[in-house]
């Protein structure tokens, strides 16, 4: 069912949770709600799911408008951020919950409400707990156990709020591909809450940030990725290094450090945001940048090593991260403690007086040939 | 031998915050020992001495035994009327914020701090056929002072706070995400509230009707002065008591108050066995 969000605005008390938004979600779509804590993410969940009133605004499921409707009346999946699994009921008795408060006329046979329960349990790969209780499970198997209550009445559209935040990584990877399996085979719209910017990107079909109470950016993920369009977001989707320059002599210098302007950038002050592993890394300036760190840390990651750097006699607010890959860190092993000189590939530069990043890149002859050597 | 001993004695023993276990654990137990064990027993030696016929004709006589039920009775329904009372006062001081709330969350102790005879006397004037509240029911036809329904009363008023005290924390515990969860699942208000929330608030509620139950049964002060302490209509227990002191005759007090004893005893045992098994149902340590 598609989910049209119009105009939606809230507070509480003098603070403004959410600034007058709209949102469009196509039918069967699953959608991402990015943002820091306090961004408004889980007030528009709520909002959508009814747990909360909006101030202003419709909402409407497919022509269903649901503005004034109470949650119950809804029927929308909502799996809370800490689970909120009824303690005092078996695995069993959890999942039936939904299809047991029907009215009389709607509810099926208690043989029915078993069946439909097993077939839950065999869903979310559980069957063998259905005799527990929720604090006889561990923190993924409370998470599947929610979704499958959740999915117990057959809704149109389901809403998770931070479903997967109280998890470690691997059972949050598994449980991530399992839910996206999920919703691929039964066909609902799901919208859901997250932080995490790897979890937004990878399982959405689109993702909204949301910074303050507004959106920021609603594209898919790889358009995210490729071209986010404001300061926020960038610093928000994470491994950006800011250069904050002031133009001298077709240079961007910060201390003593200095970028040199490419061809395609307007002579302007402001802020070059680098991706990590849009560098190269070597032990003397070159034509291009002079930026020289110190390496204070150094973490393999899987495929790639990441240095954080400080920058030496120039200013930066953050701590500089920069991915290698193992070759090419391994040719220069590079040591804590050690002065390196980094040169950027592409960035984004954010004029002062501008909200939109320009696209800037160094591939020229020299990089390359510098790359080589 | 010896040198493994040695490496024993200089491992890191388990750091407590207070030390001492020992003193304390001993200082307890002789405290308990001195108020609470020694007068039972020789409660217990004081009825043992008596012999088991008297013993049997002390506590079976059917003056007392008039007694038994009156303090039953007027208990059961003064506890009941408080798990209900209790549960909603508990509720509106834990769910709403409104102007006074601490003040009235004070005011639920007061039975407590209250001298019980002050209680009594209060509640026997107040409800005495020319009290404020009296007039009124002799108007209704209804008479509360110097009746049976006048124990009920004084014994609802002396234990209420054990039903609001025990429900109280458990409510605001009770993280409002498991009603939402039952509303977003189609539940009704009313289905969300027994199927949900009274479940969580079941072990504490028990346990607070219990407590004011055995409270209720031991009651004196305020009691003798409503109650108007007629024999075989509106004599407590405690009363009977009471009356066997007056008399010098210890032993029968004894015998008496062994069984009021006995009675509470094994319902605070149930009451914690019962909860046990609930709790750990919930706490999943079964």
């Amino acid at each position: 069912m598609s989910i049209l969000i119009e105009n939606i605005s809230k507070h509480f008390g003098h603070f403004q949770a959410l600034s007058p938004l709209s949102l469009d979600i196509n039918e069967g779509e699953m959608i991402g709600l990015l943002g820091p804590s306090g961004s408004g993410k889980t007030t528009l969940l709520r909002i959508i799911a009814g747990l909360e009133g909006a101030d202003t605004g419709r909402i409407k499921f497919g022509d269903r408008d649901v503005t004034n409707l109470h949650v119950r009346d809804r029927r929308v999946g909502f799996v809370f951020q800490n689970y909120a699994l009824f303690r005092h009921m078996t695995v069993a008795d959890n999942v039936a919950f939904g299809l047991e408060v029907l009215p009389r006329k709607e509810r099926p046979s208690p043989t029915e409400i078993k069946n439909r329960v097993m077939h839950l349990l065999e869903m979310v790969q559980l069957e063998h707990l259905a005799n527990r209780f929720p604090s006889q499970l561990s923190g993924g198997q409370k998470q599947r156990i929610a979704l499958a209550r959740a999915l117990a009445t057959q809704p149109e559209v389901l809403l998770l709020d931070e479903p997967f935040g109280a998890l470690d990584a691997k059972v949050r990877k598994e449980l991530r591909r399992w839910l996206r399996g999920l919703h691929d085979e039964l066909g609902f719209t799901s919208v859901f809450v997250t932080h995490d910017q790897e979890e937004a990107l990878e399982l959405s079909d689109r993702v909204v940030v949301m910074s303050n109470g507004h959106i920021e950016q609603i594209d898919q993920p790889g358009a995210l990725y490729a071209s986010p369009n404001s300061r926020f977001v960038f610093d928000f989707l994470g491994n950006a290094n800011v250069f904050e320059g002031k133009v001298e002599n077709g240079k961007w210098h910060n201390g003593k450090a200095s970028i040199v302007l490419p061809d395609a950038a307007k002579q302007k002050d402001g802020q070059l945001y680098i991706r990590s592993h849009e560098f190269f890394v070597s032990k003397e300036p070159t034509a291009h940048a002079n930026l020289p760190l110190r390496v204070i840390a150094i973490n393999p990651i899987g495929a790639e090593v990441r240095l954080e750097l400080t920058p030496i006699d120039w200013q930066s607010n953050d701590v500089w991260e920069i991915d290698l890959p193992h070759k090419a860190f391994d040719k220069n092993c590079f040591e804590k403690g050690q002065t390196l000189y980094v040169t950027p590939k592409a960035g984004y530069f954010f004029a002062h007086d501008a909200q939109k990043p320009v696209l800037l890149s160094w591939e020229t002859e020299k990089v390359k040939t510098a790359d080589k050597a | 031998m010896a040198t493994h001993l040695s490496a024993a004695d200089t491992r890191p023993r388990h750091k407590r915050v207070l030390p001492g276990l020992s003193l304390s654990l001993g200082t307890s137990l002789l405290f308990i020992s001195l108020i609470l064990l020694l007068p039972m027993s020789g409660l217990v030696m004081q009825s043992v001495d008596m012999g088991w016929d008297r013993y049997w004709q002390v506590i079976s006589d059917e003056r007392v035994v008039a007694s038994y039920k009156v303090t039953l009775w007027a208990a059961l329904i003064a506890s009941i009327f408080n798990g209900f009372f209790g549960l909603l006062l508990a509720w509106v001081l834990v769910r709403y914020e409104f102007p006074g709330r601490r003040i009235l969350d004070a005011l639920v102790d007061l039975p407590f701090a209250l001298p019980t005879a002050v209680a009594g006397i209060t509640l026997a004037t107040l409800y005495a056929q020319n009290g404020w509240y009296g007039e009124i029911l002799e108007s209704l036809g209804l008479k509360v002072a110097y009746t049976p329904w006048g124990i009920v009363l004084a014994m609802a008023f002396t234990s209420i706070p054990f039903v609001v005290r025990t429900v109280q924390p458990v409510l605001e515990e009770l993280s409002p995400e498991e009603e939402e969860a039952g509303m977003t699942l189609g539940a009704s208000d009313w289905s969300v509230f027994r199927r949900v929330i009274f479940p969580a608030l079941w072990p504490a509620l028990m346990t607070g009707i219990a407590l004011s139950f055995t409270r209720s049964l031991g009651e004196f002060g305020a009691v003798i002065f409503i109650a108007g302490n007629m024999p075989y209509v509106s004599e407590i227990t405690s009363l009977m008591i009471f009356v066997s002191l007056q008399e010098f005759d210890f032993p029968a007090a004894s015998a008496i108050a062994s069984v009021v004893l006995m009675a509470s005893l094994i319902l605070l045992f149930a009451i914690n066995i019962w909860q046990a098994r609930y709790l750990r149902r919930l706490h999943g340590r079964s």
